[in-house]
């Protein structure tokens, strides 16, 4: 552990003295974090007034002027690509990724600052690059998030032109974005862990954020990659993706390519992608419940090891996207058993998590709601993809809405869930100030509830068989009438639940002056991020001397301890019954 | 403890919304019951994780809500319930996982007997072949893909002569019989969906995939692509037909061969113009139309689209529909034309025509109306010059009061809603994201200055 070492030296530490250095090209991992969090939630509102327009359309169709084929293709592929990889993947691993793994391991900052930064603005870059695609001639690229070839560069496709270049050129960079940051969180958790903080004491929080950075390093690069090769297909017309080909009436020069190999690179990154979502959640998730229901996380070692096995296994299901996409048929066999396989796992954080519940002392604050929020979504949102995950069961329900449905529950509303309940948790921490409980309830009420209303009626329009992805869906002999009623009520859930972020926003916004004093540790929680000498903390976390662990992260209740919880900086009192001192007399 | 009021809510509504919904499965119409039977496996076991584990939640939440006289209980772990768990877990899991992987390894099984038959998928509308007498489907090559030869089928393989050759969106399929379906892509990917036979499989260009299945119910059924494939991905539909034995095989007999279409005269434009002395009353000597008359511009209209509107015409597809008294009076001037020949042969003439340009007589902004046309571009043309792969005719030139009208038509289902007009059925889709007169004649004045 040399970087302690090093980060101890206080006079190490070069304190930014003006405006620019503090707040704009930051080195602190605490500014660069909210740079992070408050550029995803820009971007995020884009994508969630894009699915506005989306639901308007679905909901209302041959009603709005200003939607058209085109253009709701563009919505469509907008919406998924900037809330997958520019909301989720930044704000879980560019946000608290960035804000909690030095304060949660004890260190002073990460280990490469500089490099910290410049992920940052790569990422800020790549936003910009994104962006920019809404204004180039052709508009930006509707090839559908999964961009899959040939059609996502060939004439008959929204953007195809400039819109798909800047979407692959943006995803690049933000690969370099990540890779600079995610190399960071890595090699910061491994080397700059406080004395005491053994790799077993560590939050969930971290365990999963660390994983989910691993995932994370392994997985880009097969989305850089097929990025680069399209771009070269597009620009100087090599044959990576792209077979000989009749488009629309016009024989192409490309041959020999196959489009089946792109959606393994693609999927190969993207199933990775989902838990690079979902495990931050889970860990996020773990220490907001076990704090609010004032008990330690139940199991937390299979907690631990569900963790690293939901990692390892998620590099070898990619193929359960692709079960109607032409493979070997064999292939079937074997994707849908690891898939299924992964479900134990799941199941088992499931478990643990109602099971901190049990025999608790639960506080229903406005993080705790959320988070038991988080746990009935993520409940349906799981089951569900054990119909999809299930060879056979995807023929019929495959590029329906019952997909649509199933992955917006898992890892749409369960992590926006639980980065409510982060947001809402640690906020006092960010900025010393309490967000106010009111809106906070009232923005989880209708949250909670219009996301099922959105999504629960979607799964049954899927079984109806109804195809994702259409523009309208006109008249067909086997859907009845009726499912367009569904489908109004559907938009109608989606824009009352659109317009509830507002109270969020302006929340955050207000409570930033307004908002009730926190003070230290306002939700007496046992992790070292409350336990600073300053909140918000100062520039290098701990002042003069770095905090020493001497127990767990999940000390509360701990019979024979005075008060019900006992911070990791503790060390073993005299009478106590926790596992330490048990673990200690022996 | 509203939030545990909120958890029973949620749990009884959704098993009270699943038994009274009315949205399920569409009827099966094929032989993979099993599929359905393994979603019934699946559902139910599901649903009674989902109904325990959360109805166990909202227990919790009630009995353990904070009391500040309590404390909650210190217990790390729990070995034994864990195992457990884990154990019920894996158990269910197995449980769904066996009855799929015992379906998968039927679907993946074709049967020796199931005949076969080529889908091909195009942006945006589908095509089929069969394999004629010999039962084999003769060699194709995009390279041989032309105005003549949509199939691309190789004129070095003999075996290609007797394929069966359907030229529009409705496939014909006998009762009971398996079948296994060659899906072959020109393009980009598409994917064959019928919901009533449960199975789907991608069209990837480059390869040839299948798919098996047997129908076991008669009736007419949607075909729809269900892989993304470009702006009128949603308007690429077609229709299977599954017919008693003798239904089938009187289908059959109409269709042609490669070998018969490759024997069809081209039209003569010498006989067509004697023809033409008819049509020539409306639409002027020249095919320059006439707004008087409400005829359109038909100059240089190319043969192939004035072949089929004829052809629509004469067989009631088009012109049939009570409010559409122009294409009535159409319908019975073309039963002046005795056969197909007498259509080709003016629809030949007509091509020779010299295509002028018509005035614009309606007034838009064409600014606005750009964007309305980046959807119809994709088809008819970024310059409105029409694009015969796409069975899309030209639009640049044409009487704008003309246009207007059949988009009004399309829009309201006038035109295009016969169930034999493919083409159209697209046209009804595309024109219902034009939602008002104004957007028509923006549209329109943009298409005027092409």
């Amino acid at each position: 552990m040399q970087h302690v070492a090093i980060a101890d030296q206080v006079d190490e530490l070069h304190d930014p003295t003006s405006f620019i250095t503090k707040y704009i090209w930051s080195q602190d991992h605490k500014v660069i974090a909210i740079q992070y969090g408050s550029t995803a939630i820009f971007v995020g509102l884009i994508a969630l007034a894009l699915s506005g327009l989306m639901r308007l359309q679905l909901g209302f169709p041959d009603t709005f002027d200003f939607i058209d084929p085109s253009s709701y293709l563009q919505f469509v592929t907008m919406h998924g690509m900037i809330m997958v990889v520019y909301l989720l993947t930044a704000l879980l691993l560019g946000g608290f990724g960035n804000y909690m793994i030095p304060l949660m391991c004890g260190a002073r900052d990460m280990v490469f600052p500089y490099l910290n930064m410049l992920s940052f603005w790569f990422y800020f870059v790549s936003v910009l690059i994104l962006l920019a695609s809404f204004f180039v001639p052709g508009g930006p690229t509707g090839a559908g998030w999964t961009l899959y070839p040939p059609q996502a560069i060939l004439n008959g496709t929204p953007g195809y032109d400039w819109g798909i270049i800047l979407m692959l050129v943006s995803l690049a960079v933000f690969v370099i974005a990540f890779t600079m940051g995610g190399l960071n969180y890595v090699t910061t958790v491994l080397q700059a862990r406080t004395s005491g903080m053994t790799l077993m004491r560590m939050p969930l929080t971290v365990w999963a954020i660390f994983v989910a950075t691993i995932l994370g390093l392994l997985a880009f690069p097969a989305l850089l990659v097929s990025a680069i090769m399209m771009l070269l297909d597009k620009l100087i017309g090599t044959s990576f993706f792209m077979p000989a080909l009749v488009s629309l009436g016009e024989n192409l020069d490309y041959t020999g390519g196959s489009p089946v190999l792109f959606q393994h690179l693609f999927w190969f990154f993207g199933h990775p992608e989902v838990y690079i979502v979902a495990l931050p959640a889970f860990g996020m998730v773990s220490d907001v419940i076990s704090v609010h229901a004032r008990k330690n996380i139940f199991g937390y070692r299979m907690m631990v090891w569900a963790i690293v096995a939901i990692g390892a296994l998620s590099f070898v299901v990619w193929a359960h996207h692709m079960y109607v996409s032409v493979m070997h048929p064999a292939f079937g066999f074997f994707f849908a058993t690891t898939t299924l396989i992964i479900a134990v796992p799941t199941a088992i954080k499931v478990y643990n998590w109602v099971l901190t519940l049990w025999k608790g002392n639960i506080h229903l604050t406005v993080p705790m709601l959320f988070a038991i929020g988080f746990i009935f979504t993520f409940t349906h949102g799981g089951l569900t993809g054990l119909f999809l995950g299930n060879v056979t069961i995807d023929l019929p329900l495959s590029d329906t809405y019952f997909v649509v449905a199933h992955f917006h529950m898992v890892m749409g509303v369960s992590p926006v869930m639980v980065l409510f309940a982060a947001i809402y948790h640690w906020y006092p921490l960010m900025t010393g100030r309490m967000l106010d409980e009111g809106l906070g309830k009232l923005h989880f009420w209708v949250t909670f509830l219009g996301t099922y209303a959105i999504y629960l009626p979607m799964h049954y329009l899927g079984f109806l068989g109804v195809p994702r992805r259409y523009f309208a869906m006109g008249t067909t002999d086997f859907i009845p009438a009726s499912a367009q009623d569904l489908n109004a009520s559907i938009t109608i859930a989606a824009l009352i639940v659109g317009a509830a972020q507002m109270i969020f926003i302006y929340n955050v916004i207000v409570s930033l002056r307004h908002g009730k004093k926190a003070g230290k540790n306002p939700w007496r929680a046992t992790s070292l991020e409350w336990q600073t000498p300053d909140v918000p903390p100062h520039h290098g976390n701990w002042g003069p001397e770095l905090p020493k662990v001497y127990r767990w992260a999940y000390d509360y209740s701990v019979p024979g301890a005075k008060d019900d919880f006992i911070p990791q900086t503790q060390p073993v009192l005299e009478g106590e019954q926790s596992e330490e001192a048990e673990a200690m007399r022996k | 403890m509203n939030i545990v009021v909120a958890l029973l809510f949620l749990v009884i509504g959704s098993v009270v919304f699943h038994i009274l919904s009315p949205w399920w499965m569409t009827p099966i119409a094929s032989n993979w019951g099993t599929i359905d039977t393994t979603i019934d496996i699946t559902l139910y076991i599901t649903a009674v994780v989902f109904v325990a584990v959360n109805l166990f939640l909202a227990y919790c939440i009630y009995k353990y809500r904070y009391d500040p006289n309590k404390r909650a209980e210190y217990e790390p772990e729990n070995k034994k319930l864990e195992t457990w768990l884990t154990s019920i877990t894996a158990i269910g899991v197995a449980a769904m996982l066996a009855p799929g992987l015992v379906v998968w390894a039927d679907f993946v099984d074709v049967p020796e007997e199931a005949h076969p038959i080529e889908v091909m998928g195009e942006q945006w509308q589908w095509r089929f072949r069969l394999p004629g007498s010999d039962g084999i489907l003769g060699e194709v090559d995009s390279r041989f893909v032309s105005e003549d030869n949509p199939f691309g089928i190789s004129p070095n393989d003999d075996a290609g002569l007797d394929d069966v050759l359907i030229d529009n969106s409705e496939l014909h399929l006998p009762l009971n019989k398996p079948v296994k379906v060659l899906l072959r892509s020109k393009d980009v990917l598409h994917d064959f969906a019928v919901p009533q036979f449960r199975v789907k499989m991608d069209l990837v260009p480059g390869t040839v995939s299948y798919v098996w299945f047997t129908p076991t119910r008669e009736g007419k059924f949607d075909i729809l692509c269900m892989e993304l494939c470009g702006i009128a991905h949603y308007a690429m539909r077609g229709h299977v037909v599954v017919d008693n034995e003798s239904n089938y095989n009187s289908w059959l007999e109409d269709q042609s061969t490669w070998a018969d279409v490759q024997g069809i005269a081209p039209g003569d434009s010498i006989k067509g113009a004697a023809q033409y002395a008819v049509c020539s009353s409306c639409h002027g000597m020249n095919g320059e139309g006439n707004i008087a008359m409400n005829s359109p511009r038909i100059a240089g209209l190319p043969d192939w689209y004035i072949e089929r509107q004829l052809a629509y015409y004469k067989q009631g597809i088009r012109g049939a529909h009570e409010k559409d008294i122009y294409g009535q009076q159409m319908a019975a001037m073309s039963n002046v034309l005795a056969d197909d020949a007498a259509i080709r042969d003016v629809a030949a003439y007509i091509e020779t025509l010299e295509p002028g340009r018509a005035n614009p007589v309606l007034r838009g902004d064409a600014t606005r109306g750009k964007s309305h046309y980046t959807s119809c571009g994709a088809c008819h043309g970024a310059k409105g010059q029409g694009n015969f792969a796409l069975q899309a005719p030209a639009l640049a030139g044409q009487n704008d009061w003309y246009l207007k009208r059949q988009l009004e038509h399309f829009r309201l289902g006038i035109r295009g809603t016969h169930e034999d007009d493919n083409y159209g059925h697209q046209m009804v889709l595309m024109a219902r994201s034009l939602q008002n007169e104004q957007s028509i004649d923006d549209l329109l004045a943009y298409l005027s200055g092409l």
